[in-house]
């Protein structure tokens, strides 16, 4: 956490990849960080501005091809991001944004290069992945059953520098068996719904991540019946 | 046009498409409209065009309002003379087939057309005006990104001997009009407003942003920019392109319907149709198969908002009185399985008023409204709601499936 110990959400590139509902990460982090008495500010940096490297948790959300190459160009340029992961920042990163945190990925059918912040690699699978997303999350990480929407036409094929978040047990995830990545303090995955709505745990995590401090239970009750519902859902069909 | 000018095929369909909606409304399977034109068109593929042909036509598109518009169009149209349209919503073409082989001859008709099929229907129905209401995220699980559809649109008017009426408030649609208008298309420009700018920050052109200022809008960059508007909304009423105020009564509620009010009187003033004498018309108008529609049931008297998408839901809450409010979602197949979207709404505007929550999602519902600090209460059904509220008024928002859901255990009730 920076030195005026207020927690530092940044929200990135909300004009280029904001498809899924993604400010909904940004709002669930800040409430989660308000209830526990952090002092959280946020920010949302657009394409045509800087990246500010003294953020505590980036979030980038998703998007269609376009935009996505568009902004992995820019952050690329930038640089901004990558300052702040070698300062030990934590990103949260979604579908496009997550494909682009990788080292190359697929736009309008030409490989794009990514900004290598995760060692994998996408590219376009044969069908469309489209539904209800569910995977037992890596024990290292200590969370509940991951569960979201997908929506994307990529496949993700992780090298030995990340670990899966998830093993699949409905839905494409990455390519049918694993989903999605986590190295250090940076996440990335398919899920929307938005992710951190439906997956309170990883809110928590990453909040732990950026500042260091265990997180006291709150009032889960709606976000656990939301969950169970889903994950009911996805069990009966 | 008369049906004795028809080719011998395109009559047979016809008469084939009349059987087989009023076979369909009789066995209670949907309004008849879709299954009757589908048959038609199977029979004879060019019949739309055949049907088209001889009639003065606008079509109306867009992502929200469309049906409204419609409606009120037609309305204003029904100054001249007999106007055929698809009132019931059914919005593509075997929609529109449908419609026009029920109507018979008329010498006008107004058509909804969804987004995704302007350029096909254009191509079949030759109409005089066509009006583009708003570009704005729809069903994100399927439907085209909303630059790729201002792209379709704006590939598919140019060259063509018609007139666009079309919203200046809107970048995407500025955009998707400026190569027809660039090539000499003529065009009224009507300040219908944007409610939604999450889809119309980058500039369709050049990528670059679009900055807001009031009501302008302008590419940093390059030369995309806000028209300057024929007709515009004030107060209760329309300003048309020559300066003049009309006061509207309209029985509509919102903004975005004074705003559909303009765009249809714009319509109807290109065919002919003087807006003082549209005026009167469109006051009529009093719900869109269902939409808006105020119905009494134990004392209580509620209203039915349909709003399919976060442009929609806004509308709507800028629509809905400072009352008990219930709100319904459902994410089934016309729905959009995807729920996400209600993180791009902002639900503050509800807050200081009794919300109830129900539907299929109602869950993702009451996790999106705590997170916007709106209390709420989760009830079953809207049966179960209506036992909660004291009697007085209650306003309904849902969306689509909900909507039709909570229609349905109306009529029930009834
Ligand atoms: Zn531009």
């Amino acid at each position: 956490m920076s030195t005026e110990s207020r927690l530092r959400l940044i929200w990135l590139y909300p004009d280029l990849l904001s498809t899924y509902g993604d400010r909904g990460n940004l709002l669930i982090l800040a409430r989660r960080a308000d209830l526990r008495g952090l002092p959280v500010e946020c920010a949302e940096v657009r394409a045509d501005q800087a990246v500010p490297a003294d953020g505590d948790v980036y979030l980038i959300g998703g998007g269609e091809d376009g935009p996505q190459a568009l902004a992995a160009q820019r952050l690329i340029a930038d640089g901004g991001l990558r300052r702040a992961v070698d300062r030990g920042a934590t990103i949260f990163s979604v579908c496009a944004g997550y494909q682009l945190l990788g080292n190359s990925f697929y736009a309008k059918g030409a490989k794009c290069a990514g900004l290598g912040l995760l060692d994998l690699d996408s590219d376009r699978g044969e069908t469309r992945a489209v539904g209800e997303l569910a995977g037992e999350v890596d024990p290292a990480l200590g969370l509940p059953t991951l569960t979201g929407f997908e929506n994307h036409g990529g496949r993700t094929h992780l090298g030995p520098g990340v670990r899966p978040l998830a093993r699949v047990t409905a839905g494409i995830g990455n390519d049918g068996r694993s989903e999605g990545a986590w190295h250090g303090r940076i996440l990335g995955t398919y899920s929307h719904g938005p992710a951190l709505a439906r997956n309170p745990g990883i809110a928590d995590l990453l909040l732990r991540w950026a500042t260091g401090m265990t997180m006291e239970p709150i009032d889960d009750r709606w976000p656990t019946r939301l969950r169970d519902e889903r994950l009911a859902a996805v069990l009966k069909s | 046009m008369t049906d004795h000018k028809l080719p011998m095929r395109a009559k047979l369909a016809t008469s084939l498409s009349r059987g087989a909606a009023a076979l369909s409304r009789a066995t209670g399977r949907g309004d008849g409209s879709v299954i009757g034109g589908r048959i038609a068109l199977m029979v004879d593929p060019n019949l739309l065009a055949e049907l088209a042909a001889g009639r003065e036509i606008a079509l109306i598109s867009g992502t929200n309002g469309k049906t409204t518009t419609t409606r009120l169009t037609a309305a204003a149209m029904g100054v001249l003379g007999d106007v055929a349209t698809n009132s019931l919503g059914a919005n593509m073409p075997t929609g529109h087939t449908s419609a026009l082989a029920k109507a018979g001859a008329t010498p006008y008709a107004v058509l909804e057309v969804d987004e995704h099929y302007l350029k096909q229907v254009l191509d079949a129905t030759h109409p005089k005006v066509v009006a583009l209401l708003n570009l704005s995220r729809d069903q994100l699980d399927r439907a085209k990104e909303v630059a790729m559809m201002a792209a379709l649109w704006r590939d598919a008017l140019p060259g063509r001997d018609l007139h666009l009426v079309a919203n200046a408030d809107d970048p995407m649609v500025v955009w998707a009009a400026g190569k027809a208008v660039a090539a000499g298309t003529s065009v009224t420009w009507v300040a219908a407003g944007q409610r939604f700018h999450d889809d119309s920050w980058v500039c369709p052109e050049c990528g670059a942003s679009i900055e807001r200022n009031g009501e302008q809008w302008a590419c940093v960059a390059g030369n995309l920019s806000r028209p300057v508007p024929h007709w515009t909304v004030s107060g209760d009423g329309v300003v048309d392109n020559t300066g003049t105020y009309h006061h509207i009564e309209l029985q509509l509620p919102g903004r975005v319907n004074r705003a559909n009010a303009a765009t249809a009187l714009a319509v109807a003033a290109h065919f002919g149709v003087p807006p003082a004498k549209a005026v009167p018309e469109l006051s009529k108008v009093a719900s869109i198969a269902g939409r808006y529609a105020v119905v009494e049931r134990d004392g209580r008297t509620i209203r039915l908002l349909l709003s399919k998408n976060p442009a929609g839901w806004l509308e709507a809450f800028d629509m809905a009185d400072d009352v008990p409010t219930l709100l319904s979602i459902n994410a089934r197949d016309p729905d959009g399985l995807d729920t996400s979207w209600l993180y791009d709404v902002d639900f503050s505007p509800l807050r200081g008023r009794r919300v109830l929550v129900t539907g299929d999602r109602a869950m993702d519902l009451a996790v999106r409204l705590e997170v916007n600090d709106v209390p709420f209460e989760h009830v079953k059904s809207f049966s179960q709601a209506l036992t909660l509220i004291p009697p007085g008024r209650l306003e309904v928002i849902a969306n689509y499936t909900a909507f039709q859901d909570i229609r349905a255990e109306l009529d029930r009730v009834n």
